[in-house]
């Protein structure tokens, strides 16, 4: 008769090598000692924050909108403008790059000078590109609507670039086959198939740059974000919370009309 | 013989229309949205910045690289935000996207909307935001950054994971409670085995953003690199600037290649 084994312990998953998963365990264990050895931790100024904290939870409870309202309107025009222009404008910039972009409609040269753009746009994070921004053009949201741009520039040529990469390339046969030119190739076999994509990409952008419309102003490029730090810069906690909130339940509106629609239209 | 129309139109004259109607009010709404954001913009500031521009370019380069040495300090406690601070999401995150998911939520009812309005107050929050609050609660420092940053992974990583358990094989689970298994043990035996490698996967992806978002947290004064930045920045010390920005180009471009070679392994 055989004897099965009574108990039964299930087999590692990942590392299968013992030697493997007690090495990186001890690694993980001695960066940890390491790292919060390193970290440098006041605890009475940790207790004096518990005080505003409170404070701060307590502003977030009974939000004040009314004293400070007049900023926060001009903050949140500030933004949805911001971030309608600078949507419009960055697809706009956007198209003829990814179609240069994409391998199978433009040349190496073209491809390699768009592809760098994207990466450049890529790389600089949005509060970066700000700081240089607002150095260069001076405050307020003229600045945040380059930035916002220069963003939406590198996430949609690149996405487009790869849907245009991805078409069904029998339909740019036939339309070749039918002796057309390369706008027209352009207009009739790839425009219709990547332009549902596009409209969506569009959209969830315009809901990514109100988000990032509500960062850039804590360095100086307008919108809701400076009126949030100037909030918490004076400890007015109540309208910091107020204008988290409305942060919050637009981003909220924003998701869910972005994908609602996106679903309306694919 | 039939008759063909002599050329061919895609959409029919009403559906035209209505597109370029569209197109319309979307014309209307930017200019309109372009001439209220510009009310306040002082133009001359505008057409001064090609000058401007070359100016500050001028002073950027070469890169102060005497000024990397004290850089040393800052990159690891950057590292240290963004790995400490995943941590930190991770551990929160887990729970609320147990709760999140329709298959595992213990009160559906209750804990389910609960939850996902974390996730999305989360996610809706960038991780900048969050440092400023906390920085105004604890004090400028590392450990404000490192909750900035957990705070927002809990709503990227709990909405994957949700995501993730939701989307696990029942049949598997069907199985485990056929032995008898207690609610405990199917999901460490039938959910957990299942969302592991999607789990690493979220993890690794996550701390390559956050090492992104740490490096620039200390622009409001949590500690990193950011603060070496914001001081040059102060201080209009532009070739430092140049130093820290190729500094944190280069950590990002490492950190992508280990998320992307991590990630290739697992899935």
């Amino acid at each position: 008769m055989t004897t099965y084994p009574t108990t039964w312990r299930r087999p590692p998953q990942i590392f299968t090598h013992r030697g493997w998963r007690i090495g990186l365990q001890l690694a993980a264990l001695i960066y940890l000692v390491f790292a919060i050895g390193t970290l440098e931790v006041s605890w009475a100024r940790i207790a004096e924050g518990g005080e505003r904290g409170m404070r701060f939870l307590m502003g977030f409870l009974s939000p004040d909108f009314s004293s400070r309202w007049r900023d926060i309107s001009q903050g949140l025009i500030e933004s949805l403008t911001m971030t309608l222009t600078s949507t419009v404008v960055g697809v706009a910039i956007s198209i003829p790059i990814g179609i240069g972009a994409a391998r199978n409609v433009a040349p190496a040269w073209i491809y390699a000078i768009c592809r760098s753009i994207i990466a450049i746009s890529r790389a600089l994070q949005e509060i970066i590109v700000a700081i240089f921004f607002v150095a260069m053009f001076g405050f307020g949201p003229f600045a945040g609507f380059l930035t916002l741009s220069f963003a939406t520039i590198g996430f949609i040529s690149k996405l487009l670039a790869e849907d245009i990469e991805d078409i069904d390339e029998a339909q740019a046969e036939a339309i070749r086959a039918t002796g057309a030119s390369w706008a027209q190739l352009i207009n009739y076999a790839i425009q219709p198939q990547v332009m549902p994509r596009l409209i969506g990409l569009s959209l969830y952008r315009l809901d990514i740059n109100f988000r990032e419309s509500a960062v850039i102003g804590i360095v100086g490029a307008g919108g809701i974000g400076a009126t949030l730090n100037t909030a918490i810069d004076r400890y007015e906690y109540d309208s910091a919370g107020a204008i988290l909130l409305m942060i919050i339940a637009l981003v909220m509106v924003a998701e869910y009309s972005s994908s609602y629609l996106r679903k309306f239209l694919q | 013989m039939s008759d063909f129309p002599a050329s061919w139109q895609f959409r029919s004259p009403k559906a035209r229309l209505a597109l370029w109607f569209g197109w319309l009010c979307l014309v209307a709404l930017f200019v309109w949205c372009w001439q209220v954001m510009n009310e306040r913009t002082i133009w001359m500031f505008v057409q001064d910045a090609p000058k401007q521009a070359a100016d500050i370019g001028g002073r950027m380069w070469p890169p102060r690289w005497s000024y990397l040495g004290e850089l040393m300090v800052p990159l690891w406690d950057t590292l240290n935000m963004a790995t400490l601070g995943t941590l930190l999401g991770v551990i929160l995150a887990v729970p609320v996207a147990f709760m999140a998911a329709r298959n595992t939520s213990p009160f559906p009812l209750i804990l389910r909307p609960i939850a996902l309005f974390i996730i999305v107050a989360s996610r809706s929050i960038n991780s900048l935001i969050w440092a400023l609050l906390l920085v105004a609660i604890l004090g400028p420092g590392l450990l404000a950054g490192i909750i900035a940053i957990g705070l927002r992974s809990i709503g990227f990583i709990g909405k994957l994971l949700y995501e993730g358990i939701e989307e696990t094989d029942i049949r598997q689970v069907e199985a485990i409670t056929a032995t008898g298994a207690s609610q405990a043990q199917v999901l460490n035996y039938a959910i957990v085995p299942q969302i592991l490698p999607a789990f690493w996967g979220i993890t690794v992806f996550r701390w390559d953003i956050n090492i992104r978002e740490s490096a620039i947290l200390g622009l409001v004064g949590a500690g990193g690199l950011g603060l070496k930045l914001q001081n040059s920045l102060n201080t209009l010390a532009w070739p430092q600037v140049t130093l820290i920005l190729l500094v944190i180009l280069a950590t990002v471009v490492l950190s992508e290649w280990v998320s992307a070679k991590v990630r290739a392994a697992i899935i």
